[in-house]
């Protein structure tokens, strides 16, 4: 009889594969094994006796096709047995402790199967929070450590008892092996205190339990902080004005958008427009935020003005896990779902914590006895360009393993450490890319302290041991010193790599571009990135691959006047091009009528002008984030300063949005070959855009001209640049990509003109997604020194 | 004006131009050296190269800095110090007035410190060849018995205390330099500190350690504390003095105070029970009038300096590589 060694790769552990293997051979005539080992999945299987030989190929097809929902093949290798095997069944063979498991799965949001149940009266799960099975619940926010199994999670502390343990043992179960399987005889309880840490008691209140006590109060107006999977959520009435604003005030979150959960899609439909492939992005297991365009009209009860102010899209989520589901059961409503921090900090995770940092924020807490391990934020997504691309990539997404494309699997093992703000690390081996969760701005020293914690469980759940490491070009940022610190420790040699590269060969990998393919052309519009001549870049074309890379063309550099404040505040920006083209003093006298040049003359700008003129502290910028905040700013937009990280470009794409048409020419810039390169010159555009202001243009249909111009300029020379150096392919990345209006632009004249155009689709184009091209870098690198 | 090819000339009359304004019993002796009996007790010895553009700013010039540089050098060791020495580069044809203000400034300020400078150099280079005038000065001094102060002796729970407003000389050097206007209400704070050392150490003689945040400002010597002893920092922004002339100069050129240069501020760090005495002592002196306990020193594996913002969020004040460069997208 013929006998087969069957190996499945992939995300194939923790995730009820061994049942659905199980199951197949028994549906197919099986007899044989499966375990989990350090590479997968191992099947001997041979079709029993009396039967057919093609059995193993249906087999083989079936495990394809049926694939557990939270698993994903990447291969299934074959090879003949040289004795058949003597046994006369299928068993699922217990794995050995001392095995390496790679079974760390993103956590999954709440299936059909287990939500059913918590609203089933009769099911021994009614009501309970914390239900879930193999295809669903928390995975890495449990985990401390391998192997993945219950005594190395937060669950440890919750024995199973009799009907959960049974469970969990039968192969034949939707919670066979399970780690966090719990009933409420069992698992973990939720209960509910007030702001000064008192306990409240539901049934004294005359409410069946505490989450129905919560969802009265939110109803009432009140605050409240929920714990959930990754960490805690604030969450208020999303139509209740009033709360929302005392949220903001509380939470010192003054501009920027707030995330809204919604029951049901039915919910989000009477906000939002939902296309089918949105409904599915938010129904899946990752069940991310999802910005979508609001309706016009809307028979809803309307939403807080300050939800998501000067911005046209609304980011919704549904209920991800069972205390969600419970929550907004009698929601027809959205409840605003924000992170449980104060602006800038990471969300709190743990109870203590929580009472300390939360309990000024909220007027109730909804906690529970399942301890987060891991913090692990809402995934962030945006459907832009025909395909959802993430712009956060956290909970559901982190930490499956990325495939590389071919040439990556003869890399050394690599760590990077991506950037500054939005940070993710990145493990690199085996032709597999590990990246973190968004772990966020490293300024902030709980976020710092936890990329090392974070770091640290890594390397230990995927057994790495790196042996080099990787950062950005950057002295400052501090992944680049944590970095530099770990390499001298541990002796290994450190790679500097330039943040335009780094984006550039994100896209690349997150394009299965193999290693040896050649280059491409990149357009990479970004805030800032440290470049290797000192200055500060962000406006960039290059050509490169993973190995090297040559900046072709760039934006004319214009000074940052005051650093760092010039990113926080666009009128500096304002400042800053219009002296470049062509000077303040002469475009103010030009245009007398316009408002926003109008209140810049009563900036200090004389001590600028100084600063610029004498270098000190305003670095020259080749930023497209800078261009941006300076025409956001020549609208009106920004202010004094901006509240958020982009927010200027953010709505100043919310205004374009509104005139936005494919036949705008747009409003020109030049491109003059110099010696450093191309160099585009905003000042045709600078000079068209302050005489539409003077002669009262609509804002909405300036901002468009303006994005429309920029994607004119720079596919125009793309397309050259392609032609002159016979290349085929162009790559989109960097931060400045997340504006749905330029990439759209750019991608469709890019296309029309005959080239294919590379975008980020598995981990974000800012820098979210640095580590993944850092670590690619890295690794050509060390193939090419052998 | 010359006074000949880095000649004699010159030499000549730099010469009468020292003896006359830093006159005292050691340099009248005339030799290459200054002789003199060590006292008891343990010595320090500082050396300090300044350097600076420009060099008259207001609440000072080159000669005073470089004299509260080295005197404050050396007592951040808790030091009583004693003689100093001066050796000066002058670029040929460096106008004699400007030399002689210096050379005044200079004398006068060591005359208020009570530290004579004993013995000095003077180079002429060629035109071209430096920039008006550089100034070395080294420093000696005495530590009193059963005083310990260095930079690797910072302890979890000790405190960290500052002796006054931080800022004012970099921004006062800076908007004089490039001519940006804030100068006339920003005076640099150099001063000499070791008659505030010497009240800080007898109040409180188990001070850990003492510091003068000048290049790199509070954040850079803080780290610098930090790494040297093995621990981390915990300050508060709101505890941290700064004068609002120097917040908004900050503000509008884009510059953090805590990374702008002193010359006339220490950092102490002393057991925290301690701290309240410290404090007072500090207070009493002019120097220290207000001083002020700014945070703890903390355990940390990752030596963090990490600071408490004024809306109770948490960054980490970093050490930065050159200057303030931005890092955010
Ligand atoms: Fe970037
Ligand atoms: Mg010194
Ligand atoms: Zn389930
Ligand atoms: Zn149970």
């Amino acid at each position: 009889m013929h006998a087969e060694l069957i190996r499945v790769r992939g995300l194939v552990q923790g995730v009820g594969f061994r049942p659905t293997v199980w199951r197949l051979a028994q549906t197919h005539a099986l007899v044989g094994e499966v375990l989990n080992d350090g590479e997968g999945v191992l099947i001997r299987a041979q079709p029993a006796a009396g039967g057919d030989a093609s059995a193993l190929d249906a087999f083989c097809d079936a495990l394809r096709a049926e694939c557990p929902p939270l698993a994903r093949i990447d291969a299934i290798e074959r090879s003949a047995l040289d004795s058949p095997l003597s046994t006369g069944s299928f068993i699922i063979r217990a794995s050995d402790a001392s095995e390496v498991h790679t079974g760390i799965v993103p956590d999954a949001a709440t299936c059909p199967d287990c939500a059913a149940e918590i609203r089933d009266p009769a099911n021994r799960r009614y009501h309970y929070p914390f239900t879930n099975c193999t295809h669903c619940g928390p995975r890495l926010t449990i985990v401390k450590g391998i192997p993945y199994d219950r005594a190395k999670t937060s669950m440890a502390v919750f024995p199973m008892c009799p009907r959960c343990a049974a469970e969990y043992a039968n192969p034949a179960d939707r919670r066979f092996h399970a780690q966090p399987n719990a009933c409420g005889d069992c698992g973990p309880s939720v209960w509910l205190v007030d702001s000064k840490g008192e306990r409240l008691d539901p049934a004294g209140l005359g409410d069946p339990d505490a989450v129905a006590t919560a969802s009265r109060l939110l109803r009432e107006g009140r605050i409240l902080a929920v714990k959930g999977i990754g960490g805690f959520h604030l969450a208020c009435d999303a139509t209740n004005a009033a709360s929302v604003a005392e949220l903001r005030r509380r939470k010192r979150r003054f501009g920027k958008p707030f995330a809204l959960m919604a029951r049901d899609l039915g919910v989000i439909r009477a906000y939002c427009h939902v296309g089918a492939d949105e409904a599915a992005l938010l129904q899946s297991s990752a069940a991310p935020i999802l910005l979508l365009d609001q309706a016009r009209s809307s028979q809803a009860a309307p939403l807080a003005p300050d939800i998501a102010p000067g911005q046209r899209a609304l980011g919704f989520m549904l209920p991800y896990s069972p205390l969600h589901h419970l929550l907004l059961q009698d929601w027809d409503k959205p409840l605003v779902m924000t992170s449980g921090n104060l602006s800038e900090e990471p969300q709190c995770i743990d109870n203590a914590d929580a009472a300390d940092r939360l309990g000024r924020l909220a007027d109730l807490t909804l906690l529970h006895d399942r301890e987060i391990v891991n913090r692990v934020d809402d995934s962030v997504v945006r459907r832009m360009a025909g395909a959802p691309r993430l712009l956060r990539r956290a909970r559901g997404y982190a930490p499956a393993p990325i495939l590389l494309p071919p040439g990556f699997e003869h890399s050394p093992p690599i760590l990077a450490l991506g950037g500054e703000l939005k940070s993710a690390f990145c493990l690199l081996s085996d032709g597999q890319a590990m990246l973190s969760q968004h772990l966020g701005d490293l300024e902030n020293a709980r976020t710092a302290r936890e990329l090392e914690v974070t770091l640290d469980l890594y390397l230990e759940l995927f057994q790495q041991a790196p042996e080099r490491i990787a950062v950005d070009l950057h002295p400052d940022y501090r992944s680049t010193l944590l970095g530099r610190e770990r390499a001298a420790r541990n002796g290994l040699p450190l790679e500097s790599v330039q943040h335009h590269h780094a984006h550039l060969a994100s896209t690349l990998a997150d394009n299965g571009w193999a290693m040896d393919a050649g280059p491409v052309l990149g357009i990479i519009l970004d805030g800032l990135g440290f470049g290797p001549d000192g200055k500060i870049w962000g406006g960039d074309l290059l050509i490169g691959d993973y190995l090297d890379f040559e900046r072709v063309a760039h934006l004319k550099p214009v000074a940052m006047p005051g650093g760092t404040k010039a990113i926080l505040e666009p009128w500096r920006n304002l400042f800053a091009q219009l002296e470049a083209a062509g000077g303040w003093e002469v475009l103010h006298e030009r245009h007398p009528s316009i408002e926003s040049l109008r209140r810049l003359g009563d900036r200090p700008l004389e001590v600028l002008g100084q600063m610029m003129a004498r270098g000190v502290n305003a670095p020259l910028s080749s930023s497209a984030g800078r261009l941006f905040d300076a025409a956001a700013a020549a609208l009106g937009i920004g202010g004094d300063s901006i509240t958020y990280e982009g927010q200027a470009a953010i709505e100043l794409e919310a205004l374009a949005a509104e005139a936005m048409d494919p036949g705008l020419e747009g409003y020109p810039l030049t491109a003059t070959k110099q010696a450093s390169g191309v160099v585009i010159d905003p000042a045709s555009l600078w000079s068209q855009l302050l005489a539409d202001l003077e002669r009262g243009v609509p804002k909405t249909l300036v901002a468009a001209h303006f994005h429309a111009g920029l994607a004119r300029a720079l596919t125009t020379l793309a397309i050259e640049l392609a032609e002159a150096h016979a290349l085929g392919r162009i790559a989109l990345s960097g931060g400045v990509f997340q504006n749905r209006i330029l990439l759209e632009s750019v991608q469709a004249q890019l296309t029309a003109a005959g080239l294919e155009v590379l975008l980020q689709r598995q981990v974000p184009p800012n820098d979210g997604g640095l580590s993944l091209g850092q670590a690619c870098i890295a690794a050509a690198r060390a193939i090419r020194a052998g | 004006m010359s006074h000949g090819s880095g000649g004699r000339a010159m030499a000549q009359l730099i010469a009468e131009l020292f003896h006359r304004h830093l006159d005292n019993a050691l340099l009248a002796q005339g030799n290459d050296q200054a002789l003199f009996s060590p006292p008891p007790g343990r010595m320090v010895m500082s050396t300090d190269g300044h350097v600076i553009s420009p060099l008259f700013f207001p609440g000072g010039d080159i000669g005073s800095l470089a004299v509260h540089g080295t005197l404050n050098d050396v007592a951040m060791a808790g030091a009583r110090p004693l003689y100093l020495a001066a050796a000066f580069i002058l670029e040929e044809g460096f106008p004699l007035a400007d030399l002689a203000r210096i050379v005044a400034s200079m004398a006068s300020a060591a005359n208020q410190a009570c530290v004579p400078v004993v013995t000095g150099d003077t180079k002429v280079v060629e035109r071209g060849k430096g920039d008006g005038v550089f100034i070395t000065t080294t420093g000696v001094g005495v530590v009193p018995e059963g005083i310990h102060i260095s930079g690797d002796l910072a302890r979890p729970g000790d405190a960290i205390l500052v002796s006054g407003h931080i800022g004012d000389h970099g921004v006062a050097i800076l908007s004089k330099r490039e001519n940006l206007g804030f100068e006339t209400e920003i005076r640099s704070d150099s001063a000499a500190l070791h008659g505030l050392v010497a009240d800080m150490v007898t109040a409180v003689p188990e001070i850990h350690c003492l510091r003068d945040p000048t290049r790199g400002g509070l954040a850079t010597t803080l780290n610098e504390i930090a790494h040297q002893s093995g621990v981390g920092m915990q300050i508060r922004e709101e505890a941290i003095p700064v004068r609002p002339e120097v917040t908004a100069a900050c503000e509008l050129l884009g510059l953090d105070p805590l990374y702008v240069a002193n010359e006339g501020k220490l950092i102490a760090i002393c057991p925290g029970e301690r701290a309240e005495d410290l404090l007072t002592a500090m207070r009493m002196h002019p120097r220290g009038e207000d001083a002020a306990i700014i945070g703890a020193v903390v355990e940390d594996e990752l030596r963090f300096v990490q600071m408490e913002t004024r809306f109770g969020g948490s960054r980490i004040v970093d050490w930065l590589a050159g200057e303030q460069l931005p890092r955010i997208c």
